[in-house]
């Protein structure tokens, strides 16, 4: 179902000639309202005057999560204190979070694209939807709430943590469908079969997000469970879930191109590219108040289809994941860089900076080893103080990136070194193939 | 007076032992013991040979972390309770012993290496209760 045909199903001259009065409307709101903003463009010799549309966006500098660090907690807020009626925040990091601003009027803005997000995944005011992520600073719980809201659903805040209490509501309640990671829901879907309960669901959808995933694992939640699951996609610093999803037709993630303006870039030249190139996806707030980002590296690589899908929307399919430009991971949700490892290994003394993160799914769960070559320093001939060391950079580890990671402490030497410089990471998931 | 020992930091994976004892073999070190402690995941050889400091060197060489810390070296008499009186009164002393592993040093009585958390104090004790230790120069 379509929720919102007006905009779902604009023809393509409608949609940019929307996307072009709104760009020129957010790059003058941002140059006048954010002196970062302003600063920016007037490094490059550039007036709000010289954007009068999306023909225009290359002359735009990027904002990178850099861009965000530096300027936080509000250096990129584009309206007032009184205006602002939230903040969420990415995950995992504990230093330097990438945070997001929110007007009331975003709040709608982004409840309206959730619920056009599950109105394609045919849930309707007559669903019983449980919301099985975070809530909290986390945008997966309360930004999928409000949409459920939004469209009329009854939701259950169920969060994450409690499987049983999820499986037994699920049950209890009717359940329609459900909203989590993809990877908690096999969890869900394995304890369901232990259990026997498979039979006792009434569970139709699916919308799973906040972590890249494969369409085998889709195969996997919709036998198994007998449902169909939807990927939606979203980050904390454009909005949050909710951003693009992907239709019955799979062909792709609808993005919701009259808020977000989608273009591909190479992301070493950092030239924009032709509609249809393999790059780097880079994204423009057209209608965010709060904390309107221009040109927001995502750092996701992918291509753009702008042909209109047999849905009937006409709305670009953002295409499969191949990887990152960047080495950010997402473990169990959690977005890892491997530098907050290294600078947490840098505070415990006795470790050299080699080191090496395993990332591995092992019964549909992210696991995450880090493996640490034990300095000459702080090798001893005791193995109580070898076990503290290790117990050390654990609660660092836990400390710095927010999971739990398994501490192997190896050789010198142990681990590969390239060229001088080490690999810090092997991803044994295969997400992007 | 003290027996220097090599400790050496191995990854629990197979194979490990194999090498390390090839090396020193390759090196020309001849060992005299060797205890292996061990968790899961990892473990420490320790070694007492002629030579440590070759020995060090040689596995330095080789990649591995390796250190040598002095152990006391205790000729405990060979009569039943010897040890226990040995343990005890370095017990007794309010020292702390972190391990304790046989020695095959030819000679009287059955040699063992103590570590414990201040072997000059530990080892002056024994002596003075006519407790034999040996050093390096014993192991000639």
């Amino acid at each position: 179902m379509i929720w919102n045909e007006a905009k779902e199903c604009m023809s393509r001259d409608e949609i940019e000639a929307l996307q072009s009065a709104r760009l020129v409307k957010v790059v003058n709101r941002v140059y006048h309202n954010v002196e970062y903003y302003r600063k920016k463009m007037q490094a490059v010799g550039l007036e709000p005057g010289d954007i009068k549309g999306i023909e225009d966006l290359d002359k735009l500098p990027y904002t990178t999560y850099q861009d965000l660090r530096d300027t936080y907690p509000f250096g990129l807020a584009a309206v007032p204190r009184s205006e602002m009626v939230r903040v969420h925040a990415s995950s995992g990091t504990t230093g330097k979070p990438k945070i997001a601003v929110y007007t009331r009027r975003d709040i709608d803005i982004w409840a309206e694209c959730v619920a056009r997000c599950l109105s394609m995944a045919g849930i309707t005011r007559d669903d019983i939807i449980q919301v099985g992520y975070g809530y909290g600073l986390f945008t997966g719980g309360l930004g999928a709430h409000y949409g459920a809201e939004y469209l009329g659903a009854l939701v259950l805040p169920m969060s994450t943590g409690n499987t049983q209490k999820l499986i037994d509501m699920m049950i209890d309640c009717d359940v329609t469908s459900i909203a989590c990671t993809p990877s908690y829901l096999l969890h869900v879907a394995e304890d369901l079969e232990k259990a026997g309960l498979i039979d006792k669901i009434k569970l139709k959808s699916a919308i799973c997000g906040a972590e890249p995933w494969t369409n085998e694992m889709r195969d996997q939640m919709e036998q198994r469970l007998n449902i169909k699951a939807y990927d939606i996609y979203g980050l904390t610093e454009m909005m949050g879930p909710g951003v693009a999803c992907d239709c019955e037709y799979h062909k792709g993630l609808h993005i919701w191109e009259d808020h977000f303006l989608p273009e591909i870039i190479d992301p070493s030249t950092l030239k924009q590219l032709p509609k249809g190139s393999d790059g780097e996806l880079v994204i423009t707030n057209l209608t965010k108040e709060g904390m309107p980002l221009i040109r927001y590296r995502t750092k996701d690589l992918t291509s753009i289809e702008y042909d209109k899908c047999e849905c009937g929307r006409t709305m670009a399919r953002i295409q499969r994941f191949r990887g990152r430009s960047d080495d950010m991971l997402i473990i169990r949700g959690v977005n890892v860089f491997p530098s907050q490892v290294e600078a947490a290994l840098l505070t415990v003394e006795g470790t050299t900076p080699h080191y090496m993160l395993v990332v591995d799914r092992v019964d549909n769960t992210d696991t995450l080893e880090v493996q640490v070559e034990v300095a000459e320093n702080a090798f001893t001939d005791e193995i109580s103080s070898l076990e503290k060391l290790s117990k050390e950079i654990h609660a660092k580890l836990k400390q710095a990136i927010g999971l739990n990671a398994k501490v192997k402490l190896v050789e010198p030497n142990g681990l590969e070194h390239f060229d001088g410089k080490s690999k810090h990471v092997t991803d044994k998931r295969k997400l992007y193939q | 007076m003290f027996v220097k020992q090599l400790s050496i930091f191995l990854e629990n994976t197979e194979g490990r032992l194999d090498e390390v004892l090839k090396i020193l073999a390759q090196g020309g070190i001849d060992l005299l013991s060797a205890s292996l402690a061990d968790t899961t995941e990892f473990g420490v050889l320790r070694l007492i040979s002629k030579e440590p400091d070759k020995a060090k060197q040689i596995l330095k060489d080789a990649g591995f972390a390796a250190r040598i810390d002095e152990v006391i070296a205790v000729v405990v008499p060979d009569a039943v309770g010897s040890l226990a009186k040995v343990v005890g009164m370095i017990h007794a002393a309010g020292i702390n012993i972190s391990y304790i592993y046989g020695l095959s040093i030819d000679g009287e009585g059955a040699p063992i290496a103590i570590k414990t958390d201040d072997n000059a104090k530990a080892e002056g004790l024994l002596n003075a209760a006519g407790v034999t230790t040996l050093g390096m120069e014993d192991l000639q």
